[in-house]
């Protein structure tokens, strides 16, 4: 006991001492849960439209300011010929063109239907598809107003005899604000970096160093050293998932719903599964360089399967398979239902169970690889 | 000549040596281009939704039926009251819910109407839109046939046209933002910590006091990570063409011209961080940090810049690979031509003509 008192003396030192590693744990996180926030917005707004009109019809212009008027979209232009709203397309100006062929309104009048061409740039799938989807619903809506306005000239409203209305609501996030689901994701992406990263770089770095040897040739026993360094790292998350904590709270005004208990039990679980993984990756790499590196690659992996920017239900079930083996996709499920919901235990016992799992065998692989001698 | 070449083979021996710092170089653009291209797409499927039916009759059933055979949603096991959807919510089981009130079957005959109460989870905000609108497209389309008679008399069809992607590849987007992420781990981050290793273990002094020029030095330094980066750009070409079937549209020479163009901005930059800095820990937290997460971040291709504050767009305008993303994105997926890119390239080539001087101008032949 007494000699794992000094090995964490000694670790914390070495902490304490590092300016830059300092830096990076305590101010990259704060910066990080300030801006990307900010910059993570993934709301579809202001889609640019180019309106390309061959008939200057009273429809037709109707249409227009119809479109111009719905909240979807924004009117970059009226070019004269389809050719020139591709251009703008081309430019990236214009992201749909909607061509309105002469005779549009003659047509719709005396055969009840006309088509018109739209033209997607659809290399961005999220605006193709909900841009297309907009200008479609707004057209239904323009259908319908001119059919009532034509065949009940006396304004009264037209009813079908059989009538279903929905009535919508949003749970937990009323104004469907997009921070609120980005917020609690970033929390946990602190502590996967200081978990994996860090940890890997400060025992990789007593390698390359080689005062690793002089540890290695003391009676220190393999555990003695594991324990010694995860505590310091472990107590240095929890500052961090609380400061993050305190930001979030602060900036963004989110005060986790449920049990505040139940969240910080999650978090040292998954924080200790994580440190397991820096502690592997340590024993895998010689060199800062090599860990680096390795730790950057699962990191990147981890989070794009995480559900952490895209849903996990839309992935294929293979994909799905690799999400659920990867920690960092049950912890960014459990935060967000603990802060955004208020889930208790009882709810989220399943997603505890997995994460134990991973504390226990990342962690026992990590030991087992770890080797006192070269 | 003699000379430089038997430098940048020196330099290619130390780029081998190390196998695993390879393995990864090469299978970074291969996992990531699986990922996207294959795991991660904003498309919305397999939604969970708990149903609460308190009608039990034809119609509520035929809806109900309309919801399970699209692709939209999976219907998750009937719950009983109105407590048990949010215990479903609370696990995390469920994205939405359905309510039918009791007497749902008669009530859309009556003068009011039946409603249905439909409650999506807005965590997930964009999820929740999409979710709420096709229930109620499912529901608008039942009534329909509900009312055969009552069909619109004037009608405008849409008549779509996807541009540059028929097939609806959600991925394209993110190919040159990973081929610029790629090259900046390459290019930047690689030299710059190649360069200050060097330093640190002392044989940057053995370099300087050869014959050999120093500005050949750096060149040397240079070549094998140019290659590197080229070979993985060759990678990404080949997986999205055979594997994700992307047809490149535009010119090859000017794909890879303009390549070059921005790979020598970005040994440029590594130079430069590498005469800065002089610790392998400072450079890589430099190159990491300082020029991987503003690639992320502001070149477009993962976050809507145009969501952003105006601060940041004006951040992202000094950012090199926002304009590569723009060539590469208008000249490989649009098939766009030289003279729709010249200003870009043009800052491109400013930045990396700006980015080399200082660079070299900062190289110390001295030690301190």
């Amino acid at each position: 006991m007494k000699v794992l008192r000094f090995i964490l003396q000694k670790e914390f030192r070495q902490i304490f001492r590092d300016k830059t590693i300092l830096a990076m744990m305590l101010v990259v996180p704060i910066m990080q849960l300030i801006i990307l926030p900010l910059a993570a917005n993934f709301e579809v707004k202001n889609i640019n439209i180019a309106y390309v009109d061959h008939d200057h019809s009273s429809y037709s212009q109707k249409l227009r300011n119809k479109i111009a008027s719905s909240g979807y979209f924004n009117m970059v232009g009226s070019p004269d010929s389809y050719k020139k709203g591709l251009e703008m397309i081309e430019y990236g100006t214009a992201d749909l063109v909607l061509e309105i062929p002469s005779g549009f309104e003659r047509n719709l009048v005396r055969e009840g239907s006309q088509k018109v061409n739209l033209s997607v740039d659809a290399i961005n799938g999220t605006k193709a598809s909900l841009g297309g989807a907009s200008l479609v619903s707004v057209l239904a809506d323009f259908n319908r107003n001119l059919d009532i306005n034509i065949k009940l000239p006396d304004g009264s409203a037209f009813e079908p005899p059989a009538k279903i209305s929905v009535e919508s609501t949003n749970w937990y996030n009323p104004k469907a604000e997009y921070k609120f689901y980005m917020v609690p994701g970033i929390l946990v992406l602190l502590l996967t970096i200081i978990g994996g990263f860090i940890t890997a770089l400060n025992i990789v770095r007593e390698k390359e160093i080689g005062t690793i040897e002089q540890i290695n040739v003391t009676p220190i026993k393999k555990w003695q050293f594991i324990l010694g360094k995860l505590i310091p790292f472990c107590i240095v998350g929890m500052i961090v998932f609380t400061v993050g904590f305190t930001v979030m709270y602060l900036i963004y005004g989110i005060f986790p719903k449920g049990s505040l208990l139940v969240l910080y039990l999650f978090a040292a679980v998954y924080l200790i599964a994580l440190l397991g993984l820096g502690l592997l990756i340590s024993t895998f790499a010689d060199t800062q360089l090599q860990a680096m590196f390795i730790a950057f690659f699962f990191m990147m992996i981890f989070m794009l399967m995480s559900g952490f920017f895209t849903s996990i239900d839309s992935m294929p079930d293979w994909a799905r398979t690799i999400s659920s083996f990867t920690p960092v996709t049950h912890f960014i499920k459990v935060v967000r239902l603990i802060v955004l919901k208020g889930s208790g235990f009882a709810d989220i016992k399943n997603e505890f169970g997995y994460l134990v799992m991973f504390a226990v065998v990342l962690n026992g692989f990590a030991i087992w690889n770890y080797r006192k001698t070269s | 000549m003699k000379q430089l070449l038997a430098f940048i083979r020196k330099e290619f021996y130390h780029v081998f040596r190390d196998r695993r710092t390879l393995l990864i170089l090469f299978g970074m653009p291969i996992v990531q281009i699986i990922l996207f291209g294959f795991a991660l797409n904003s498309e919305v499927k397999n939604i969970g939704i708990a149903v609460l039916d308190n009608a039990h009759d034809v119609q509520s059933e035929q809806i109900i039926a309309k919801i399970q055979s699209s692709s939209y949603f999976q219907i998750k096991d009937a719950v009983l009251n109105y407590k048990d959807i949010e215990k479903r919510f609370k696990e995390g089981e469920i994205k939405c819910a359905i309510l039918f009130p009791a007497n749902f079957g008669s009530d859309i005959y009556k003068t009011g109407g039946a409603q249905i109460q439909v409650i999506a989870d807005a965590s997930d905000p964009n999820t929740a839109t999409v979710v709420t609108n096709y229930l109620n497209m499912i529901i608008s389309n039942y009534q329909q046939e509900l009312n055969p008679n009552a069909k619109l008399s004037y009608q405008i069809i849409p008549e779509v046209r996807q541009l540059y992607n028929e097939e609806q590849n959600g991925s394209l987007n993110f190919i040159p933002g990973v081929i610029a992420l790629i090259f900046m781990i390459v290019s930047t981050a690689l030299t710059s910590v190649a360069v200050v290793r060097e330093k640190e273990l002392g044989t940057m002094e053995i370099l300087l006091v050869s014959p050999f020029k120093p500005i050949m030095v750096l060149i040397a330094k240079a070549v094998p990570y140019l290659v590197l980066s080229l070979i993985d750009f060759i990678i990404i070409l080949l997986l999205s063409v055979f594997l994700l079937n992307v047809e490149i549209r535009g010119n090859l020479i000017l794909i890879f011209a303009e390549s070059i163009l921005f790979i020598i901005t970005c040994l440029s930059l590594g130079l430069l961080i590498s005469n800065l800095t002089s610790s392998q820990q400072t450079a890589m937290l430099v190159s990491m940090m300082g020029m991987m997460l503003p690639t992320v971040f502001f070149t477009g291709f993962m976050f809507p810049l145009e969501n952003m504050p105006k601060i940041f767009q004006w951040i992202s305008y000094i950012v090199p690979s926002k304009y590569y993303y723009a060539i590469i994105k208008g000249v490989m997926l649009k098939g766009l031509g030289f003279s729709y890119v010249w200003k870009e390239t043009l800052v491109l080539a400013g930045m990396a003509m700006g980015l080399l001087f200082i660079a070299l101008k900062n190289f110390k032949i001295r030690l301190s």
